[in-house]
């Protein structure tokens, strides 16, 4: 019984719960879901493929996104909206690296990787701009990242001159594809990285537990000798960290750029996998875990409507019941009620015992 | 205190970022409000040259402009002056090609004295709709961002004399208010390209149908045709209809999820080029041959240049065009009016192709590709 009740309060119960949910839908209603086949794809590596590939190639973006969510949400009790164009002008910035000013270089004008890096710093010059905000100016989260979410995307045309990079080299299809010889999508194994890292940083540093102290209270924790101000602004760094990896995937994954639809809304969806991973939105304690199952809950489900072919006009109604319930659920408020009603029980029961 | 100066300091902040981050179109409001006074291609010399330079040359325009128009009066005919509100052209590759054309058309030396104002809020080009009617305009060329909001400024168009031009979308007001709208008609569109898939001869039409974001003209005209086919044919089928919000990467979820359910198909119909381009990305992933020869045919919308190469390199099939090239004929119908005739027909539907990739030359490529 109370080791019943001890899963049941774990954080992270709810997203496994409704992971398990739809996995377990997808059984009943199909069970060939679940196949899983070795194919060889037009370059001729073989590749594994299936629903369930699928969803860990899709979903990555997804979940590194969640990871530096989550922490953003910790440390300043508010959400970043501007991931989505942030996203934009990180992957504008490499694709302008690699095919240079007039677009159309046939030939890679830097190693993959150096364009990255350099990135990965604009992208957390940007987090760093939004965390001197919040954190220095005391700006809401929300407002000061919108600077960011309404710019960001015609910063994003403005550097490669609204023009069309498209970039002919192979390799760079590799980091949204295959790489050869591998038979799993890279997109995972990237995002398998990015846990692995976020993990060890937070086992064997105290950025953990500083975050969440500036969570629950800056004063407190100020007078105990941390810098809340520091600790805000690296949460958004590493957001931005979060946010250039994305982007190699995003841009790789077509080996092109949009600037006014890639990644759209994905902030939205980011920030309901923190709410799905049982973490509080106005900051405080976390749980990294929740909100990457979140992310994957959130694939699953887009998914599994995909395979069912749900009418095009019909979809996002569809995904809003499933999200409602599952919010609902995950609500911290909802989640005490549920303890009183548990315990009260459990009293009733012992008060009759004894009578 | 402390608050106050972290709010002037966090606004200074936010203003520069504004600044920096609308760098093109500060740039593009700044040809607009100078080429109130003076044509295009001075107000491009005046922002190279030094801020003494323009302001002469904004005081004497007001003394010499007569003098000027009589010049070239002598060696070109009189100018004729149109302000054309535009869409922003950063928003699409359908746009930039769009301002590209009318700026090859509306200048000096095809005679005309042309203001350009670019916005995609509605209330914004209204602004700008009133300022050229009190600047006098001969003609005002309109792409509206919205289709509401339009009657009270054209109406204080008409009464001063000034001949109003739709072009590429056309607005909710009264027919008289405007002289013509020049339009795409995306439901021909969507005609052109079925009746090119049929053209095809397959036995069996088992169709991806990946959509455009919905309720859009372009989804509403592109899906109607198709979808009017399938119902009318046995041997049409629709394996998945489904939107993709123009989105490559989603379109490509769309297309890995057929192949992930192992269905048979053998047509993509996507109704955009980024989401073909998306849908070929899934096909590659799981080594299905596409294009000329292939096991699929793809078809795109739009004609984008990249998209024309994939055509010109066979790994596509077929590329439905959405002309933006309005300019040419607009200028005709100035021409006609100014010559004292009469537009009768006020709705004008441009010609758009379909190109396919077994015919399409790279003079194809070089003339429609955006």
């Amino acid at each position: 019984m109370t080791r019943l009740r001890k899963i049941v309060s774990n954080q992270i119960f709810i997203p496994v719960a409704a992971l398990l949910l739809l996995a377990l839908f997808n059984l009943i209603a199909d069970p060939s879901f679940y196949k899983i086949t070795l194919d060889t794809n037009s370059a001729g590596n073989p590749v594994l493929s299936g629903y369930l590939i699928t969803i860990l190639d899709s979903g990555a973006e997804l979940a590194i996104l969640a990871i530096g969510m989550t922490l953003v949400t910790a440390a300043s009790g508010g959400q970043d909206i501007s991931v989505g164009a942030a996203i934009a002008i990180s992957g504008s910035v490499m694709l302008r690296l690699l095919c240079g000013p007039d677009a159309n270089s046939q030939t890679l004008l830097m190693p993959i990787a150096c364009a990255f890096l350099i990135a990965m710093v604009v992208s957390m010059l940007f987090g760093a701009f939004n965390g001197i905000l919040v954190a220095v100016f005391q700006i809401q989260p929300m407002i000061a990242t919108l600077i960011l979410y309404t710019a960001g995307r015609s910063i994003a045309a403005w550097i490669n001159q609204n023009q069309l990079p498209v970039v002919v080299d192979p390799t760079f299809a590799y980091f949204g594809g295959y790489i050869p010889g591998c038979a799993v999508p890279t997109p995972f194994i990237i995002a398998v990285i990015c846990m692995i890292i976020i993990g060890l940083v937070l086992k064997f540093t105290n950025l953990g537990l500083y975050t969440q102290c500036v969570g629950i209270n800056e004063r407190s924790s100020r007078l105990n000798g941390l810098n809340p101000t520091f600790i805000k602004i690296l949460a958004f760094v590493i957001m931005g960290i979060c946010v250039s990896v994305a982007a190699l995937i995003k841009v790789s994954r077509i080996s092109s750029i949009n600037y006014s639809v890639i990644a759209q809304n994905i902030e939205m969806d980011a920030i309901l996998a923190v709410a799905l991973g049982g973490n509080v939105l106005s900051g405080g304690k976390f749980n990294v875990w929740g909100s990457v199952i979140g992310a994957y809950v959130i694939q699953f489900l887009t998914t599994t409507l995909f395979k069912f072919n749900v009418s095009s006009v019909a979809l996002p109604a569809y995904k809003a019941v499933v999200v409602t319930l599952l919010v609902v659920a995950s609500a911290p408020a909802v989640r005490e009620k549920l303890s009183e009603l548990s315990k009260r029980l459990k009293s009733k029961r012992s008060a009759k015992e004894v009578a | 205190m402390k608050k106050l100066l972290a709010l002037l300091l966090s606004l200074v902040m936010v203003l520069s970022l504004a600044a920096c981050g609308g760098s093109t179109d500060t740039a593009t409001d700044d040809t607009a409000d100078d080429a109130i006074v003076s044509d295009t291609e001075e107000a491009d010399d005046t922002e190279e040259a030094d801020t003494t330079e323009e302001a002469d040359t904004t005081e004497e325009a007001d003394t010499t402009e007569e003098a000027d128009t009589t010049e070239d009066t002598s060696s070109s005919g009189e100018l004729i002056s149109v302000a054309i509100i535009n869409n922003d052209p950063n928003e699409s590759g359908y746009r930039t090609a769009n301002d590209k054309d009318l700026q090859a058309m509306f200048n000096e030396e095809n005679g005309y004295d042309a203001i350009f104002y670019y916005s995609l809020k509605n209330d914004e080009q209204i602004a700008y709709a009133q300022q050229a009617v009190q600047a006098g305009v001969d003609y005002l060329l309109l792409s509206a961002a919205d289709v509401s909001g339009w009657d009270s400024v054209l109406k204080d168009a008409q009464n001063n004399g000034i001949q109003v031009i739709l072009f590429d979308r056309t607005i909710d007001a009264d027919e008289s208010l405007y002289v013509a709208s020049i339009v795409s008609d995306m439901a021909q569109e969507g005609e052109t390209a079925v009746s090119w898939l049929e053209s095809q001869g397959l036995e069996e039409y088992n169709i991806i149908h990946i959509q455009g974001v919905m309720g859009s003209a372009a989804q509403v005209g592109r899906t109607g045709a198709l979808d009017s086919k399938v119902e009318s044919e046995d041997s049409w089928n629709l394996v998945v209809q489904q939107t993709a919000d123009w989105n490559a990467e989603t379109a490509q979820q769309i297309v890995q999820s057929v192949i992930d359910s192992g269905e048979s198909f053998n047509v993509i119909y996507a109704e955009n080029d980024d989401m073909a381009k998306g849908a070929v990305a899934a096909l590659d992933k799981a080594g299905i041959s596409h294009g000329v020869g292939g096991d699929v045919i793809v078809m795109g919308f739009d004609c984008n240049a990249w998209a024309l190469e994939e055509l010109l390199a066979g790994n596509w099939n077929y590329d439905g065009q959405c002309n933006p090239f309005q300019a040419a004929y607009i200028d005709e119908i100035i021409k006609t009016l100014e010559s004292g005739g009469t537009i009768e027909e006020k709705s004008i539907i441009m010609e758009e192709q379909g190109f396919d990739a077994t015919t399409i030359t790279q003079e194809d490529v070089d003339n429609y590709g955006i």
